[in-house]
């Protein structure tokens, strides 16, 4: 049962990702059914639902990072600003460009903290020293860390924190300059003074990003986000302003979920 | 929920003092030890008696000289033509055999499908050519290399030529029969490295735009090289001491000069050990040459390891501290 109740805000933003009767099967398991959703530019959609629900596999739908795992068939429309990313001759590098991702466990190079950020800028063509320490510093203050590690921008990235180190995946991601940020459950592994840095930055890059956000912490979704999707069993049930999701869903399900009755 | 009276669950005291001997650990650590300590005996004695023995005629002059010298003379032998032929094959086995190896477990680990027919029988080879006895390679040297490659070879650039060129023992052979045998411990090598490395990497890059070969080869291979040098050091250790393969391949009982061309015969450590004992003269005369040829196949065997190695903990070190 979807309910689709967009609020005033949401319907001026312009929909920069549309899915259409999107279905997705691990094998034969049906992971992903019939789900239609629109996600509005610049601004935080949180994807929640118990585990298994299907909300990593949509976000992973949305850069083509299931084409990396055996046996996944996906039908339907996705439309990632206007242009149909589910056929075969997409080019999937610039659209991983465009579309950037940030994972539950972070997953720095094991290199130095610059060589990680300079590494995608290296990727897709620049090459001036000057130009890439320039967006080094001005990525890693985006992600507030730069005032932890301007000092040893040389020293390998595994020697940070386990909350400096997602920040650091932040700041690579961003670094490229995608128009839209995926984030899968980006401090669940974080202790919550690192949660509530992660999410007082979500906030601040929701003015330059698109950002989607699959969590499991439903606080985490109220406090940060502007629209929340719930999915169930791999299907959309409610989509709509978060205030709405959480005070006064339309949806028995939803409800039963927010409140703690399942989950 | 039940509360426990206290007569009705009687506790036994805590008494934490070790009352009776765990024989079972006892005699695990036991054996262990002394597996440990055999091992160690045997290498001992080897080594010791290689040593012992070998030193008296092992010396500078032994390993400098050699060209003009009688090698069975005893006071005027030397083994300098022999260490360098040895260490010319397997510099070139290498450079052979650590491409070859590492794209190929490239391709089985990052690139084929994990139950296609090819990939099934790229193992299958690997595994096979595993266990082929070293004497078959040195067969299939002489017949593939030498007789079917090395004499077109000479067919279509020197044709009408009486000289063989190609087509004979020559140290480029001997070192390709070296670098096929080695093939399946690189591989090996290579693969546990790669897999080594966790799934969050490659996903990383990728998520960034890169393309699969850019995450092999800026990611990838570089957190894999202390592995693949393993695998090369494992190859050399293999290859230094071997003489089936390269016995009809290109080792010869005495070469007047170093070997300057690749098609050229060689000298060789392993190999002059058996002329020692079988082409001498005198063998208990020439004995402490043949103890000081072999201390001599060890410390070059010995010392191409810890060239490895050292490349190796190198790479490890650089990698840790990332400057």
């Amino acid at each position: 049962m979807l309910s689709n109740n967009p609020s005033k805000e949401s319907v001026s933003r312009r929909k920069i990702i549309t899915t259409k009767d999107l279905n997705l099967w691990y094998g034969a398991s049906h992971a992903l059914k019939k789900i239609s959703i629109d996600i509005s530019e610049k601004l935080v959609t949180a994807f929640i639902g118990p585990s298994g629900c299907g909300k990593s596999t949509l976000l992973r739908c949305f850069n083509r990072m299931n084409d990396l795992i055996d046996h996944v068939r996906i039908e339907g429309g996705i439309e990632i600003n206007g242009h149909e990313i589910n056929r075969k001759n997409i080019n999937v590098i610039e659209l991983r460009k465009r579309v950037g991702m940030v994972f539950q466990r972070s997953n720095p190079f094991p290199k130095s903290i610059h060589e990680n950020i300079a590494y995608g800028l290296k990727l897709h063509g620049l090459a001036d020293r000057t130009a890439i320490e320039e967006r080094v510093e001005s990525s890693l203050r985006g992600a507030a860390l730069w005032d932890e590690v301007k000092d040893r921008l040389n020293s390998s990235a595994l020697g940070l924190s386990g909350g400096q180190q997602q920040r650091l995946c932040i700041a690579r991601a961003i670094a490229i300059k995608p128009d839209i940020l995926l984030m899968d459950e980006p401090a669940s592994a974080l202790d919550p003074i690192a949660t509530s840095k992660i999410e007082d930055l979500i906030l601040e890059l929701k003015r330059e990003f698109t950002i989607v956000i699959v969590t499991h912490n439903m606080q985490q979704a109220a406090r940060i986000s502007d629209s929340t999707a719930f999915f169930y069993l791999g299907e959309l049930i409610e989509y709509d302003v978060t205030s709405k999701i959480f005070t006064n869903p339309s949806n028995r399900q939803t409800e039963d979920y927010v409140t703690g009755r399942f989950g | 929920m039940s509360i426990l009276k206290e007569q009705e669950v009687a506790r036994p005291e805590m008494d934490f003092e070790k009352s009776s001997k765990d024989t079972g650990s006892i005699l695990c650590t036991g054996l262990t030890l002394t597996a440990t300590l055999l091992i160690i005996a045997i290498l001992v004695v080897i080594i010791g008696n290689i040593a012992w023995f070998g030193f008296d005629k092992f010396s500078w002059r032994f390993i400098t000289a050699g060209l003009e010298e009688q090698m069975f003379d005893v006071e005027r032998a030397g083994v300098l033509p022999m260490i360098l032929g040895t260490t010319a094959r397997v510099f070139l086995m290498t450079i052979f055999v650590l491409p070859v190896g590492v794209i190929t477990a490239i391709y089985l680990t990052e690139y084929s499908p994990k139950h296609s027919v090819l990939t099934r029988i790229i193992r299958g080879a690997v595994n096979n050519l595993a266990g082929v006895p070293s004497i078959v390679f040195g067969l299939f040297g002489l017949g593939f290399f030498i007789n079917f490659i090395g004499s077109n070879v000479d067919a279509i650039f020197y044709p009408g030529s009486d000289k063989v060129i190609w087509g004979k023992p020559a140290l480029l052979w001997a070192s390709l029969t070296l670098a096929v045998m080695t093939l399946p411990v690189v591989i090996v090598a290579t693969e546990e490295a790669l897999r080594a490395i966790p799934s969050g990497l490659r996903e990383g890059s990728l998520a960034l735009g890169a393309t699969k070969l850019q995450t092999i080869a800026r990611v990838v291979m570089p957190q894999a090289m202390p592995g693949i040098l393993t695998g090369a050091i494992l190859a050399i250790s293999r290859a230094a001491g071997e003489v089936a393969p390269i016995l009809f391949t290109g080792a010869a009982v005495f070469v007047p000069s170093l070997p300057k061309a690749l098609n050229q015969e060689f000298m060789d450590l392993g190999y002059h050990v058996w002329v020692l004992t079988t082409q001498s003269p005198n063998v208990d005369k020439t004995q402490p040459l043949l103890y000081a040829t072999v201390l001599t196949l060890l410390i070059l065997t010995f010392s191409l390891n810890l060239v490895a190695v050292l490349i190796r903990a190198k790479i490890r070190a650089r990698m840790r501290s990332v400057h």
